[in-house]
């Protein structure tokens, strides 16, 4: 006659995040082990892409050398470096192809924490970019005191917006977060890319723009490329930690990602967390799509696409959802987009095997038992929380 | 069982297990004897069940023997126990709620009519026999989520019997049934073993072992220190092999002094998940400095009953006060703010964050007070202070304040919790199984912990599927069945089996006559 007992579900776990994953193995107790145990996996990866890619570009050697050349991947990866570090122009080129990419990573990295998977990153910097574009055009005369910091705050917010409506509709209706943000993607290429041909179309281009930023463009430091916004982008790692680990939204946010049930006894918010973890992951990639247009670019054209969005997920994947990690994993990324230009001049490498690496780095965290088993790691399974967030995601909605 | 002739059933030399930094077993030596039921007893951790995957093939010993009928053997998978007659009996049922009970004994091992088709019949008709041999006659064609958890044991019995098992491991099988029904389930073990089935037979419950086991063997950190005959030892002899020390099994609880009503509950309607009335109309009053224990079989609404006072799930009707402040509506962070604390009965789902350190899970309820936080910063260390203070205080076994929590024993956690909540300034603690799957020491020590926070004001309600703990500390005693408290009883002078029969059958009219059912 006993009934099954009836468990005590968040009304909002359901199909949100599933209760807290296996107990963790111990971390191993001096610092430095505990820096290889995290860091292990991410470097073998990437050296295992590497290793991958080489085997790509030998393979395909003959379409450039005309015959097979052993020796292509050095070459290459010797181009590749030199693109990314070799001067100061390199290095600036560099720091500001990473910029983005830490800002993206943060929007992904941040929702990982909560246990949340955003996808929207690239709607959230489109919208951001283009509302800066917008008010940056309308500013355009004004001191650039004003229009300058006005235009960014405004993208900011547009972005958090666009991050705010995921949040809410999976509060309040449980839809999940992958698919409206997916949707979100989209809605936010197509309707910009409407108003930029048709209402905002700025007279006197040959293609489908807005105005000029001008006044609202993001101040350069020296002759180069190199902005202000990218200063902002690296301040803003340091920002990000101290948010996540000495605030007690911080600790709220982690809680709703390592246990939801134990957040709601512990009497957090649930929903609140998750309405505002993805307003901020919103706002960074919004931010990320502000540098983009008034740092790089200046104006917004219709046709504007980026993988800055998509490619923060690989960001925050590879550096564990952790700032420091995204900071070094967002300069690996940058570099690589930076010195691919040269790679491709010097070795006549296509710019795509940058694409190739990056996809496969993903794949051997996803698959970290093959990279552990290549390389023999003992270390303990610590931090992969982030692409159990991502399987996890993935996996509910096959299953509905 | 005193025959030397006869070849022990099993036999393990030496076992030794060893893990990184601990040895779980070392050198065990254990020999059951046919028809005889073998109790192991030992606190957590202290290496029984380390044993029992090893005899169940879930473990590969990195020392010793294990003898089956004197052949020496090895077993490296659950499969080859089962097949070499070693069956084991969870705690946590393997079962599928919506298959019958036919179709959960023969899963696995099914005999087919045909290459396409089961043979249904020749199962049921084997099934009916085997009960009827050991004393329980069963519907083969129930559907085992129909069955109470008591009638669910005995299918997990079943099925190892179905698959002729002649060893049987039961890990803690007393720990979800009430007193009637651990009687019944003796009386099962009994009739096996005299049909000459060797059974051994996990817990920590003293006087269970004392009643039902031949012999009885004590590990304490992975060694046997003792075997003893039920016959030549007691309950406080048990209690200083397995703890290692001297211990007080029932806790002075001294006097109580109540006083004003701190929480009155009042027509308390609470529906669970699907809806179903799960809390019909309930209603008492806590007072301060006083314990008040609910009895009840699990599922019989107390969870419910615990997260509406809690403020985890809203009720359908009713009133909940606290003082004179209606709280009815109230939210998680608002209890907590007016002073309720809250041990929850899933300490790994609801009480702690396996993955944060200690100290975290040591604020996990407070992080947000000064002094662990000021406006939104965190003062990490004021936290470390506090937790240092409290593993210390509470004796936490843990390496660190910041190793993740989820390495710290079952027992450690559970301290963890007591002391987060028990730290507080409280007017109201809601205890739901303070002390489940705990061993003797730990038990003791939060047992007097919460005789301690009584003493020091706070209304207690005590939730608890063991009847003898909720007797030991209340004040009062409330009985709560299918929903609703169908009995208030006197904590001091309840008659054990009078309320778990009022738990079994919810009364059934004045108590008078359960009484004398029970007699």
């Amino acid at each position: 006659m006993t009934e099954p007992p009836s468990s005590l579900e968040d009304d909002l776990g359901e199909r949100g995040p599933a209760p807290q994953a296996s107990v963790p193995e111990p971390l191993p107790q001096g610092r430095w082990q505990r820096l290889v145990a995290v860091v292990a996996v991410p470097v073998a990866s990437i050296v295992l892409a590497l290793i991958a890619a080489s085997v790509l570009i030998i393979v395909s050697s003959p379409a450039a050398e005309g015959s097979i050349d052993w020796t292509l991947p050095l070459a290459a990866y010797g181009a590749l470096l030199q693109g990314a570090f070799g001067g100061p122009t390199e290095i600036i080129n560099t720091l500001v192809a990473t910029a983005p990419l830490i800002l993206t990573g943060l929007a992904v990295g941040v929702g990982f924490k909560a246990g949340l998977f955003n996808i929207g990153g690239t709607g959230q910097v489109l919208i951001g970019g283009f509302t800066a574009a917008v008010v940056g055009a309308a500013l355009a005369d004004s001191s650039p005191w004003v229009a300058c910091p006005v235009a960014v705050i405004a993208g900011c917010l547009a972005g958090a917006f666009y991050g705010f409506i995921p949040g809410f509709l999976k509060a309040f209706t449980g839809a999940h977060e992958v698919v409206t943000t997916i949707m979100l993607n989209s809605i936010a290429a197509f309707f910009i890319s409407a108003i930029v041909n048709d209402v905002l179309r700025a007279p006197g281009y040959t293609f489908a723009r807005t105005a000029d930023v001008g006044n609202a463009a993001l101040p350069h430091i020296g002759s180069g490329a190199f902005n202000i916004g990218v200063l902002i982008a690296f301040a803003l790692v340091p920002v990000a930690y101290w948010l996540l680990w000495k605030t007690t939204l911080g600790f709220e946010i982690r809680t709703v990602g390592a246990n939801p049930s134990a957040a709601r006894y512990a009497g957090m918010s649930p929903r609140r967390l998750i309405v505002l973890t993805l307003s901020l992951c919103g706002l960074f990639a919004g931010l990320a799509g502000v540098l983009q247009i008034l740092g790089v670019v200046g104006f917004y054209p219709a046709t504007y696409g980026t993988a800055i969005g998509f490619d923060g997920i690989a960001v925050a994947l590879l550096g564990r959802a952790h700032p420091v990690g995204i900071l070094f994993s967002a300069l690996l990324f940058g570099a690589m987009r930076a010195g691919s230009g040269l790679m491709q001049i010097q070795a006549d490498v296509p710019i795509e095997i940058i694409d190739v690496i990056q996809a496969v780095i993903l794949f051997f965290l996803a698959a970290d038992v093959i990279v552990r088993k290549l390389f023999r790691l003992r270390v303990a399974r610590a931090g992969v929380d982030e692409v159990q967030t991502v399987t996890r995601s993935y996996g509910e909605q096959a299953v509905g | 069982m005193s025959d030397e002739v006869i070849a022990p059933a099993l036999e393990m030399r030496g076992i030794t297990k060893r893990y990184p930094g601990v040895v779980a077993n070392d050198g065990i030596d254990l020999e059951v004897h046919p028809g005889e039921i073998h109790a192991l007893l030992g606190e957590n951790g202290a290496g029984k069940s380390t044993l029992m995957n090893i005899l169940y093939g879930l473990a590969t010993p990195d020392e010793g023997e294990i003898l089956l009928d004197g052949e020496p053997i090895t077993i490296s998978s659950p499969a080859d126990a089962i097949a070499r007659g070693i069956s084991m009996v969870h705690q946590h049922f393997m079962l599928v709620p919506v298959l019958t009970v036919a179709d959960n004994i023969v899963l696995g091992d099914e005999t087919m009519a045909n290459p396409i088709f089961l043979d249904r019949r020749e199962a049921r008709e084997k099934i009916v026999e085997l009960g009827q041999r050991f004393g329980f006659e069963i519907d083969p064609n129930a559907k085992v989520e129909s069955l109470s958890v008591g009638w669910q044991q005995r299918v997990e019995i079943l099925k190892a019997l179905y698959r002729e098992a002649r060893i049987l491991v039961l890990d803690e099988p007393t720990a979800v049934l009430t007193p009637q029904e651990t009687t019944e389930i003796f009386a099962v073990l009994r009739r096996l073993a005299d049909e000459g089935h060797s059974i051994i037979f996990i817990s920590h419950k003293l006087y269970e072992v004392l009643e039902v086991a031949d012999r009885i063997t004590v590990i304490r950190r992975g060694k046997v220190v003792g075997s003893r005959r039920p016959d030549e030892t007691d309950e406080d002899d048990l209690a200083e092999l397995m703890v290692g020390r001297e211990v007080q099994l029932t806790v002075d609880r001294g006097v109580s002094h109540p006083g004003a009503t701190v929480l009155s509950v009042e027509g308390l309607v609470v529906r669970d998940d699907r809806h179903h009335e799960a809390v019909r109309g309930v209603d008492f009053e806590l007072r301060a400095g006083e314990i008040l224990g609910i009895a009840g079989v699990a599922g019989n609404g107390q969870d419910e009953l615990v997260e509406a006072i809690t403020g985890l799930r809203k009720p359908a009707a009713g009133t909940v006060m606290l003082g004179d402040e209606d709280v009815t509506h109230a939210g998680v962070r608002e209890m907590r703010e007016a002073g309720v604390g809250f041990v929850p009965g899933d300490r790994q789902r609801f009480g702690l964050v396996l993955s944060f350190p200690v100290e975290d899970n040591l604020v996990l309820t407070t992080y947000h007070r000064k002094p662990f936080s000021r406006g939104m910063v965190v003062d990490d260390d004021e936290i470390s202070r506090w937790a240092r203070q409290a593993i210390d205080d509470y004796d936490i076994r843990t390496p660190s304040e910041d190793v993740p929590c989820g390495t710290l024993s079952g027992g450690n956690q559970q301290k963890a919790i007591v002391a987060r909540e028990f730290g507080q300034d409280l007017r109201v603690l809601v205890l739901d199984q303070p002390t489940r799957g705990l061993d003797v020491g730990s038990i003791e020590f939060i047992h007097r912990q919460v005789i301690e926070m009584r003493d020091r004001g706070t209304g207690i309600l005590l939730i608890s599927a063991e009847l003898d703990e909720v007797l030991e500390l209340s004040d009062r005693v409330a009985v709560m069945y299918r929903g609703e408290v169908v009995s208030m009883v006197d904590g001091p002078t309840a008659n054990r089996e009078d309320v778990g029969l009022l738990m079994a059958t919810g009364g059934r009219g004045d108590t008078s006559t359960a009484a004398e059912q029970a007699s």
